[in-house]
């Protein structure tokens, strides 16, 4: 079964992280329920770490020389559009038809007048983006999300997500059916620097904002699944956190 | 969205652009004293007027727009931090461990924790270009004394929620928290304070944010 095969692959890159082997946690830091398998988390992230400031990001930084801003534009709205053929596919099997139905008229807006999707028309338009993933559509139909893991190269995930992530690769086949294997690697290697590029700008700022940047990126993870798997519920209330106040 | 989008960016790459508009926001929330009378009595006013005027600010001025970091503070500081109640936000990080601190380093970590907000994301508004902040209804009864007020900012790329926490105090409306793309700043910082202070207490705490403050002013703007 194709699922099991990219999830086969996704473990037997975490098994490689591991290898990298386990990063120990800082002293005194008080573990986090959702993350009992913190060391070896802590490995992968170091590892990521690396691959992005020594890798990703130069390689980036040559993309922006050497392309102007429109061109940059026009990639982005081209991946941005194919992916929302997918969004418009989750969001039905979420039981939000509605969203569904926009995020379609989305994809036949930007393909006929975007210019097969190099301008995105529909968000002026009226027709606000949405994302949606199988990690978030496993989530909506009530699968919990299991510990928090980190994934070499793909990043924070949890149980759940890393079978999402796993579903995710396995329904992306449109660009399966380009038959050259040396331009349909291009087009991945594409993907890849186009959705780094997409946060080049905001540069380091987590390297200034965070205490402890592993453990912020985390909260902020398990925070923002959580939200994203809520939004656009009909009853859907603000999360608002209870916080100690510490006068009561 | 699709694997690959999703893939490896998904990781810090997203959370720094939570960051980047967090201040974005921090400071479009926030703001607002520019001598202009800011219409306080209402929360989303509030928040509508602010935002609409620093986003006219930065627009028309061009030395932020290029990363003038001392001039984006100042307008931090005139504009968004008299709306904010930094006060709130630093004991609700705090939680339980603010009763631990004497009264000057209370003091002290409401203003390292509001320095390092602005130096932190300062970059962020500096980058502001065409970007246009769509307002949701508030939902609120006229008598709550604390409501969200829903954003979206829409530019470049995909568009980004931002809500604002308000606390209705004597002297009018107080954003006290924000959400960036489902992230509660609050939320965030309780872990990282907390883990500090059990690491090296609160005057631990306070010492290493003095220490970062110093190092990002020392450090040259991104941009």
């Amino acid at each position: 079964m194709p699922l099991l095969r990219s999830l086969k692959r996704i473990v037997l890159l975490g098994l490689v992280g591991a290898l990298v082997g386990c990063a120990s946690i800082p002293a005194g830091i008080e573990r986090s329920p959702h993350d009992p398998w913190e060391p070896f988390n802590r490995s992968v992230f170091e590892f990521n770490e690396g691959l992005d400031t020594y890798v990703l990001k130069p390689v980036v930084a040559g993309y922006r020389f050497v392309l102007p801003e429109f061109v940059r534009d026009g990639i982005y709205n081209f991946f941005s559009n194919y992916s929302d053929i997918y969004t418009a596919l989750q969001n039905l099997l979420q039981g939000k038809p509605d969203y569904a139905f926009s995020d379609l008229m989305r994809v036949v807006v930007n393909t006929t007048f975007g210019l097969g999707g190099l301008i995105d028309m529909a968000t002026p338009g009226g027709l606000p983006k949405h994302k949606e993933d199988w990690g978030q559509t496993f989530g909506v139909w009530g699968i919990p999300s299991g510990p928090y893991v980190v994934l070499p190269f793909f990043g924070p995930s949890n149980v759940r997500d890393t079978f999402g992530t796993a579903a995710d690769l396995e329904s992306d086949y449109l660009f399966s059916y380009v038959k050259d294997i040396g331009l349909r690697n291009s087009i991945t290697g594409l993907r890849v620097v186009n959705a780094r590029n997409t946060y080049y700008e905001a540069g380091d700022l987590l390297d200034g904002a965070a205490l402890d940047k592993y453990s912020f990126v985390r909260d902020a993870y398990i925070q923002r699944r959580a939200y994203q798997i809520n939004e656009g519920r009909d009853d859907e209330e603000p999360l608002m956190p209870v916080y100690e106040n510490p006068y009561q | 969205m699709t694997s690959i989008d999703r893939g490896h960016m998904k990781s810090h790459q997203t959370i720094q652009k939570y960051c980047a508009v967090v201040l974005s926001s921090l400071f479009l929330a926030v703001s607002g004293a520019n001598a202009q009378a800011v219409d306080q009595s209402t929360p989303d006013g509030l928040i509508k007027t602010v935002v609409s005027d620093v986003m006219a600010s930065v627009k028309s001025d061009p030395e932020i727009q290029k990363g003038n970091i001392p001039r984006i503070v100042d307008l931090v500081e005139k504009k968004i931090v008299p709306y904010t109640d930094m006060r709130r936000t630093t004991e609700m990080a705090m939680g339980q461990n603010w009763k631990k601190a004497s009264p000057e380093q209370q003091t002290q970590l409401v203003s390292e924790f509001k320095n390092l907000l602005i130096r932190t994301y300062s970059g962020a508004l500096s980058q502001l270009r065409d970007q246009t902040i769509q307002f949701k209804p508030l939902r609120a009864a006229p008598d709550d004394k604390e409501v969200i007020v829903k954003t979206v900012v829409i530019g470049r790329g995909d568009p980004v929620p931002l809500d604002y926490r308000l606390e209705k105090t004597a002297s009018g409306w107080r954003v006290y928290d924000m959400n960036i793309m489902g992230v509660w700043l609050v939320e965030a910082y309780r872990n990282q304070f907390a883990n500090q202070i059990s690491q090296s207490g609160v005057e631990g705490l306070v010492k290493f944010l003095q220490d970062r403050n110093k190092q990002l002013a020392a450090a040259k703007p991104a941009n």
